[in-house]
């Protein structure tokens, strides 16, 4: 047992703040899953014990001549106002006492530090207002998608009831196996985000343009929800983080899906849909990644309104334009990157006939696939 | 030093020259020493914009380093942009060499910086280029494509805890600010 | 000698050419209030927002606009302005001086705050908006991704800068070259000793500011790349250099509050401050330091591991010469004769909570442990104890203990220490849940947030709306002392109290110490 475990465990009857405590209301840091949340948890009641115990002295000095030496007691005052010897002993004391806090706080930055030996990489990007993961092959076949918040609009905005994992649930998760250890390379697409999951302990500054590292070791298979922790504009509340931690065989077949599905992708990019395929999975995608801005009616918002907009009434490579390079200086994302061809096809010609919009324009993946040829 | 016989005009003429110094110290001092820290400490996992000129060396054959390659693109970058190879195996010492894919699928001429970024940031400084595409400014003219030359030696000096390294580029679309530049003249 | 004995210039124009340092000090301080109610509403707008999950009152940009003013309002139109509002009315009359060094320099650097605030709060009508990036505005989001305002909310930050520059030249003027004959530096009152030693920390980095304020400038307007990895540059780099100005910066708001504490808390104990010199060099120390601790407001942005704990060790130090002056307040109550008018009820709570939020500023700097508090309401409740509970606490005293030195006139104890318990009570409801929700998980500046941490922002939101109530309570009093308080004509209103300004005449005259004062060589100092 680590010496910070041990003081920790000694002190613990004198821990005034349990894991759990006011109800359902968690009040202090999770221990979480992982060996070095539990030894940041222990660092963290360390210090908190510490001060918890110089705070009830000193305020118990304070509080004592409060009560003894007030002046309606009729005391007379002393004048004394100054001894060398007493600031000594109370500058040299705490400084001892951070030294045995500075011991501790070393060995455990110097683990998150080691990042080394890991058994799979992530490349984990930051964009306004998702993650996107790509799981780094040697061969190249990088398995990539994004992460979407998956909370509907309407439990935002109070006309549904609010689902258990409110704010904290995305269509794609994060999956990686348990007892591996996976190095998580950061960075951003945008502006500078943060990708967190307190229960493993794991936190990292996410740069545009450059690259961070850090690493997670995770023993116990679960959900582990976080969010993003750098402000970074308007929806950075609703970019959570969601990590699956499963067993090596459930990765594995969950790996060959994904394989699968993206050659499923390519291959679905010459195939043909009817308009009502191409609506329902179009009003699908709408509503994960266009209602936020555009509304749930196309009214507009954030965005532009999509009903009755010259954009989506006119010309459809216009149209295919905006929906694909974004539209720079504004919060219109280039989306051609972010959406298989199919869901672009999708998307489009559900915006195009949605809302009584009713053009009758009818696009297909390989419309799309060849717009973006030029 | 006196700047003045009254002593407040002396000391406001003191203290005015500091602001002044500290604005300064911004600008003159701390964007590059940032800058230099950063390249000789190589902690900032910036490699040097210049190419290495490497003198001859052994190469140490018993050690083996994997690098990893990563391609991103930055914002609404449209280009296709992707690593040959996406790791190599490598000597200390030896050079190597690989290439990056770059296509520009719009109709309009283009022009790309590629910005580099190594992880472990330590690894930066044992990490020299001795070609990279990513020391110019990469012009494409619309629907064509290029391979991107990468030359490279890990150095002998490469902690040996270091195990693999990771050389990452984000692809900035920087047409508009080339053409303001040039517009400017 | 001529007859010099007028008093203030008649009409409004009074207010706008005068040089008086009264006058300039009560016009900073009007202000500054006026500057809290403005930062308190726009905490009042976050805060509903805050009282359930969902999306109720604003949109989620708007949102981030309110928490981005809130900051820059409070920071440097409420507090700061506040204490050199103090600063004015007081140091003259401390050390012994007819008026600051630089009279009429005075009047521009508080004149050109209201417009500078105008500029700010306008922004909120410009297309896109207020500036929406946190007061911290880290670039790109504050450069490539900013609405068009940020040109004026750059401008608006140089005007504040300049402000706080003049004023401290001023001050530093001041007090090297205006003591009252035998009045040493080791004779000045505590007060006066932390402003001048916070006045050369304003000189040392709010030029800083303007250099990182430019560089965006430059960054956006000019098509240099100081912030953007495209052309060569680093985020990162923006965040080193705001920091290298916003760690002193939150030490230039804590410092002159240390000395109003080290003024009021002798004088209701009717005993003298315990180890001065002590005191003055601990000061010191937290000045010093304070420059070399920047980084722990960024380990998690992918720092070399020598850096981080370099910037540990560092941090940790200031907890030494900190609890130097905890130690000493207190022993300057212990074997006092201690009574409990309202400015010494603030002071005791500064004691108690600034030394919680200064525990709390321990636990963040343990690198690793803020791997998990790093911009989570853990640091937000950090920072609301240590500036609302330490310096707005603090002002409040001292706006209680020398109001009637001001006016002639006494406030309403009752009221005060009503105003007192309710802003205490209100106060630790607010922000206590808080340390829960960012333990729990809840990050910072998030307009919504999950059902888990429902409860304790409920009851956040509630003490809230109870702190600002209590404020309106506070302006009440003010405002009815002045009209119709209690008249008082003794130099020394309070019977414990100690300086230079409690031998002049109450109310203090329009001019104080035009002849300079003789030094009691008895008493050492104040």
């Amino acid at each position: 047992m680590s010496v910070v475990k041990r003081i920790s465990s000694a002190l613990m009857p004198l821990a005034v703040f349990p894991s759990v405590a006011f109800g359902d209301n968690q009040v202090n840091m999770s221990p979480g899953v992982t060996s070095i949340g539990a030894e940041i948890y222990d660092l963290h009641m360390l210090i908190m014990i510490i001060c918890v115990v110089i705070g009830i002295g000193v305020f118990g000095v304070m509080f004592y001549s409060i009560i003894y030496h007030r002046k309606s007691r009729g005391v007379v005052p002393s004048q004394f106002h100054e001894s060398t010897k007493v600031e000594v002993a109370w500058t040299v004391v705490p400084f001892l006492i951070l030294i045995g806090m500075a011991v501790p706080a070393t060995s455990t930055l110097l683990e998150v530090y080691d990042n080394d030996d890991a058994e799979l990489d992530i490349l984990i990007t930051g964009y306004q207002w998702k993650w996107k993961y790509e799981y780094l092959d040697e061969n190249g076949e990088n398995v990539s998608f994004f992460s979407n918040l998956a909370t509907p609009q309407e439990e935002i905005y109070n006309t549904d009831q609010k689902g258990e994992n409110y704010l904290l649930e995305v269509d794609e998760p994060l999956v990686i196996p348990v007892n591996t250890k996976v190095r998580f390379l950061v960075t951003a697409n945008d502006v500078i985000h943060s990708w967190w999951v307190p229960e493993i302990a794991v936190k990292r500054d996410a740069i545009p343009g450059f690259i961070n590292e850090t690493w997670t070791k995770v023993p116990e298979e679960g959900i582990y929800r976080g969010q993003c922790t750098e402000l970074c504009g308007a929806y950075h509340g609703f970019m959570p983080v969601v990590v699956h931690a499963v067993s090596r065989e459930e990765f594995d077949a969950w790996m060959g899906s994904k394989r699968a599905d993206k050659i499923a992708q390519v291959a679905a990019s010459a195939v043909d849909l009817s308009l009502d395929e191409l609506m329902t999975r179009g009003e699908s995608v709408y509503n994960s990644q266009c209602l936020a801005c555009h509304g749930a009616q196309g009214e507009g918002g954030v965005g532009k309104a999509i009903a009755g907009s010259a954009i989506a009434l006119g010309d459809v490579g216009t149209h295919l334009d905006v929906g694909i390079k974004g539209v720079a200086g504004t919060a219109m994302q280039a989306y051609g990157s972010q959406l298989n061809d199919a869901d672009m096809a999708a998307v489009i010609t559900y915006q195009r006939n949605a809302f009584g919009n009713n053009t009758g324009d009818v696009i297909q993946p390989s419309d799309v696939v060849n717009h973006k040829q030029g | 030093m006196r700047l003045s016989a009254d002593p407040t005009t002396d000391t406001v003429l003191k203290l005015v020259t500091v602001v002044v110094a500290m604005f300064a110290f911004v600008f003159v001092v701390m964007v590059p020493l940032y800058d230099v820290l950063c390249d000789a400490l190589g902690i900032n996992g910036k490699t040097s914009a210049q190419a290495y000129v490497a003198a001859p060396a052994a190469v140490d054959t018993e050690r083996s380093v994997t690098v990893q390659f990563i391609a991103t693109n930055n914002d609404s970058m449209p280009w296709e942009f992707r690593p040959q190879v996406t790791s190599m195996a490598v000597h200390p010492g030896a050079a190597n060499d690989t290439v990056f894919f770059a296509a520009n699928p719009t109709m309009q001429h283009m022009i790309a910086q590629a910005i580099p970024s190594v992880s472990p940031a330590r690894a930066a400084e044992y990490f020299h280029k001795t070609e990279c595409f990513c020391f110019n400014q990469q012009p494409l003219e619309g629907q064509s494509d290029t391979l991107m030359p990468l030359q490279f030696i890990v150095d002998q000096d490469l902690p040996r805890d270091i195990k693999t390294i990771t050389l990452s580029y984000t692809l900035f679309d920087v047409t508009d600010r080339v053409s303001e530049r040039i517009a400017s003249r | 000698m001529g007859d010099h004995h007028h008093g203030p210039a008649k009409g409004i124009t009074r207010w706008f050419f005068t040089t008086n340092h009264k006058d300039i000090g009560t016009m900073y301080l009007w202000f500054s209030f006026a500057m809290f109610i403005l930062g308190g509403t726009f905490a009042m707008i976050i805060r509903a927002e805050l009282f359930q999950p969902g999306m109720q009152l604003v949109e989620p940009g708007f949102f981030n606009q309110m928490t981005t003013l809130h900051g820059l309002v409070m920071v440097f139109g409420a507090i700061m302005p506040s204490f050199v509002g103090l600063a004015n009315w007081l140091i003259p009359m401390m050390i012994g001086a007819p008026d600051m060094a630089l009279p009429r320099m005075n009047n521009w650097s508080f004149w050109i705050l209201p417009p500078g605030f105008l500029m700010l709060a306008s922004t909120l009508f410009m297309e896109g908006g207020a500036p929406a990036f946190g007061w911290t505005f880290y670039a790109p989001l504050s450069t490539t991704y900013a609405a068009p305002s940020v040109t004026f909310f750059i401008f608006a930050i140089h005007v504040l800068g300049a402000s706080s520059i003049m004023g401290s030249i001023n001050i530093i003027a001041t007090v090297m070259n205006m003591r009252a004959p035998g009045m040493t530096y080791m004779k000045m009152p505590l007060f006066v000793w932390t402003w001048l030693i916070t006045a050369f920390l304003l000189v040392a980095v709010m030029p800083v500011l303007a250099g990182a304020v430019t560089m965006m400038l430059m960054d956006i307007h000019f098509g240099t790349s100081f912030f953007s990895a495209a052309g060569g540059g680093d985020p990162v780099l923006f965040q080193h250099i705001f920091w290298f100005f916003g760690h002193p910066e939150v030490y230039i708001i804590i410092l002159p509050a240390f000395g109003v504490v080290s003024q009021i808390i002798p004088a209701f104990s009717r005993k003298p401050l315990f180890g001065y010199a002590s005191m003055v060099y601990a000061t010191a120390s937290i000045a010093f330091l304070s420059f070399i601790v920047w980084a722990h407001h960024m380990y998690t942005v992918g720092m070399p591991v020598a850096g981080e704990l370099f910037f540990m060790y560092a941090t940790m130090l200031i907890a030494v010469p900190t609890g130097v002056k905890v130690f000493n307040w207190i022993t300057t109550m212990w074997r006092g004769a201690l009574s409990f008018e309202t400015p010494m009820l603030f002071c005791i709570g500064f004691l108690v909570l600034f030394t919680i939020g200064g525990f709390t500023g321990l636990m963040l700097s343990i690198a690793p442990a803020d791997f998990q508090y790093h911009d989570t309401y853990f640091v937000v409740a950090h920072f609301h104890y240590v500036m609302v509970a330490g310096a707005v606490f603090s002002m409040t005293a001292a706006v209680y203990y020398w109001l009637p030195k001001w006016t002639g006139k006494m406030y309403n104890e009752t009221m005060g220490k009503v105003h007192f318990w309710i802003s205490f009570i209100g106060f630790n409801i607010t922000f206590f849940p808080q340390h829960f929700v960012g333990l729990a998980g809840m990050p910072r500046r998030i307009p919504d947030y999950a059902l888990q941490f429902a409860d304790f922002n409920m009851m956040s939101s509630i003490g809230a709306f109870i702190y600002g109530a209590s404020q309106i309570l506070f302006l009440y009093n003010v405002l009815a002392t002045i009209i119709a308080g209690k008249k008082v004509t003794d130099e020394k209103v309070w019977d414990g109290a100690e300086g230079l300004e409690w031998t002049v005449p109450t109310p203090a005259p329009y001019h104080t110490f035009e002849v300079p004062p003789k030094l009691d060589p008895a008493h050492a100092h104040g």
